[in-house]
């Protein structure tokens, strides 16, 4: 096959074999129309000059590029930098994607947005660019992680959000997913939903990247600067797979090592993980064809991870193809070594990361005392960490 | 020529719509799908949809994904559906049609199972979220070995998009009464009959209409419009009461 004079993805999702749409009849035309409303409005200057200024003066970007000293010394070996997307808005890149979907929502004339939420960052980040467009909004969350994410649950209502609770299946994020898309089959000529990360039906794995794609953009600029030069290696969790993409897009000519960290759970021969590549097989789900944790009469299998946002079955069907063509590698970081490094980075910079974003700094923990010294690492630093205090304290037998 | 297109050559010349009633394989036990689908003949059904049970049916409202759970919950697989039918067609030559979701059918393999379904005795298959845009694989392998494959259309289908799945269904094309999931409520309005008309205006192919029929006068109404009328939802809820589902089927039959 010759992948080089193919255009991917190709006019229906396809990346390879992977993506596509795999969804009811009922919402093919939206779909359709949500494409083609992209593909308008990406271009269109009024979009991209109201889109700019928010990202600036509501989100806070560029959200700088950190030389990680202590941590660097620490662990010896490459200097590492931390992409802080835990300093945009509502505290994640979550609203890279929120807010531009709700801005294009807007336009397309829709009245109410929808959305799923594990962690409930996205949640939260839909909400506020619901508040901020003046759009009505409903949030669905698995009763499991209504109750590990509380405060988030509250935010999102102080935000004016309706937060529905899922309470069928496994009550967590991948619900929650299939609630959004029975309210959007149901609701679907007033409704947008607001998918939160690089999956599901085209034009969402597509449309979500180019939003997310900025964070690429700022670093590659800004380690330049720092540098004087491209870094040597990429690294960031991979929940769906949106910060990771939004990391790498920019880099993928440059031919940089980029690795993706998967949740690895209890490990995974525990078969207690969500580590899609290492544990799962092509399969349809949500969507869009891709790597899933299933068994074999094609069931979908459930997850685990400390880290809310990485607990999901599935991963965007770009990320299995830039795996193909050995452009990204993926491994895998146990519950306990992301909790280890969520301690560390406080400790050592400062700053407490979203359990998400530990096990980015867990994989580099491993691999930077084994690089050079003038090599760089930049790390996605995709979330902080107030969301999860809660439960780190819990999981370390304290009472707050 | 087929069961499913057999069946409604007869009707059509007796100037009746099609009865198509949907149970979830296996629910509320494996050993009694059989039974019911017996019984569901003898209350004058003419085709029977049969439910693969998946993990995440999310064209499915709270009656429906609760039947899937129940099915899941009693070792029911794709595989086992398969042996059911191939059960049940010892004694029956009622068209049967398999509803299952993409990914159990992906998994399986998609040219093992269009033929494991075929020798099993299966006429055609819904697969409510596979369009025909991705399905070029199935349909190829559904011609070769002779298997129906009924595609989906909705209010907010475009001419355009009814055309496709006008072309790539055989057996009948399933009309989705509402924009939403099985269990809603049935809303008889213009655009459903607009709908209708400029489909059949479209093909000679048998349309069948579902999703929130729950009673004989919905029935009736639907009847009146389309060659067939397909109820899952109020049955599912009936036999996961525990009662009998008789007096409703029955009662459906003589509405349609
Ligand atoms: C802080 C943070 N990082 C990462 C993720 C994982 O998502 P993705 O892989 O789409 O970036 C989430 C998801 O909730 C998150 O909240």
């Amino acid at each position: 096959m010759n992948t080089k004079t193919n255009k991917i993805p190709d006019s229906k999702g396809h990346f390879g074999t992977y993506g596509g749409r795999f969804v009811p009849e009922t919402l093919m035309p939206a779909l359709i129309e949500l494409e083609k409303a992209y593909r308008k409005y990406s271009r269109d200057k009024d979009f991209l000059a109201e889109l700019g200024s928010l990202q600036k003066n509501y989100i806070g970007r560029p959200t700088p590029l950190y030389f990680a000293r202590k941590l660097t010394e620490l662990i010896g070996g490459a200097k590492i930098y931390l992409k802080r997307e835990d300093l945009c808005h509502t505290g994640a890149h979550k609203i890279n994607n929120a807010l531009g979907q709700a801005l294009l929502a807007k336009r397309m004339g829709k009245k109410r947005i929808i959305a799923e939420t594990g962690a409930g960052q996205h949640g939260v980040a839909t909400a506020t660019g619901a508040a901020h467009a003046g759009l009505e909004c409903e949030i669905y969350m698995g009763s499991e992680d209504m109750r590990r994410q509380s405060l988030n649950v509250y935010k999102m209502r102080l935000l004016g959000a309706k937060v529905t609770e899922v309470n069928v299946g496994s009550k967590t994020l991948k619900d929650a997913i299939n609630e959004a898309l029975r309210d959007w089959t149901t609701n679907v000529l007033n409704t947008h939903y607001v998918l939160g990360t690089v999956f599901g039906p085209h034009p969402f794995p597509v449309m979500v990247r180019d939003f997310q794609s900025i964070i690429g953009k700022e670093a590659r600029q800004q380690i330049v600067k720092a540098e004087g030069k491209l870094p040597d290696c990429l690294i960031a969790c991979v929940g769906g797979g949106s910060n990771s993409i939004g990391l790498f897009y920019a880099f993928l000519k440059d031919n940089i090592k980029m690795i993706g960290v998967e949740a690895g759970g209890h490990g995974i021969e525990s078969g207690e993980h969500a580590a899609r590549f290492a544990g799962g097989s092509l399969g349809v789900f949500q969507g869009c064809k891709s790597y899933l944790l299933q068994n074999d009469d094609g069931n979908v299998l459930g997850t685990h991870s400390v880290s809310a946002g990485l607990d999901y079955a599935s991963v965007g069907p770009e990320h299995c193809y830039l795996r193909d063509l050995n452009k990204i590698e993926y491994t895998n970081i146990t519950d306990d070594e992301a909790l280890k490094a969520f301690e560390l980075l406080g400790n050592a910079e400062g700053i407490i990361p979203a359990l998400e974003s530990a096990h980015a700094i867990a994989h580099t923990i491993k691999i930077a005392p084994a690089m050079p010294k003038h090599s760089v690492i930049i790390i996605n630093l995709s979330g902080r960490g107030d969301k999860d205090v809660q439960e780190v304290a819990k999981i370390k037998g304290i009472t707050l | 020529m087929n069961r499913i297109e057999q069946v409604f050559r007869k009707l059509k010349k007796n100037s009746k719509k099609a009865f198509i009633p949907y149970i979830m394989a296996g629910d509320p036990a494996p050993d009694v799908t059989k039974k019911l689908v017996s019984d569901l003949e003898a209350s004058g059904a003419d085709i029977i949809e049969l439910g693969v049970p998946f993990s995440d049916p999310l064209a499915d409202g709270p009656t429906i994904q609760r039947a899937h759970e129940r099915a899941l919950h009693n070792g029911v697989t794709l595989r086992k559906v398969l042996a059911l039918v191939r059960d049940i067609r010892q004694t029956s030559q009622t068209p049967l049609i398999l509803m299952t979701y993409y990914n159990p059918v992906f998994k399986f393999g998609i040219e093992a199972f269009v033929k494991e379904a075929v020798h099993s005795g299966v006429d055609g298959v819904i697969i409510p979220d596979l369009i025909p845009d991705e399905a070029e694989e199935f349909i190829a392998f559904a011609r070769q070995y002779k298997l129906d494959t009924i595609f989906l259309l909705a209010p907010t289908s475009t001419e355009d998009r009814i055309r496709k799945v006008i072309n790539a269904s055989t057996g009948f094309i399933y009309y989705v009464s509402i924009t939403g999931i099985t269990g809603s409520k049935l809303l008889m309005d213009e655009t459903m009959k607009n709908t209708l008309t400029s489909i059949k205006q479209l093909t000679r192919k048998p349309v069948a209409v579902g999703f929130g029929i729950s009673n004989p006068e919905d029935a009736s109404a639907v009847a009146s419009v389309a060659d067939g009328v397909i109820v899952g939802s109020v049955i599912v809820k009936l036999i996961s009461e525990g009662k009998d589902i008789a007096e409703l089927t029955r009662s459906l039959r003589r509405a349609i």
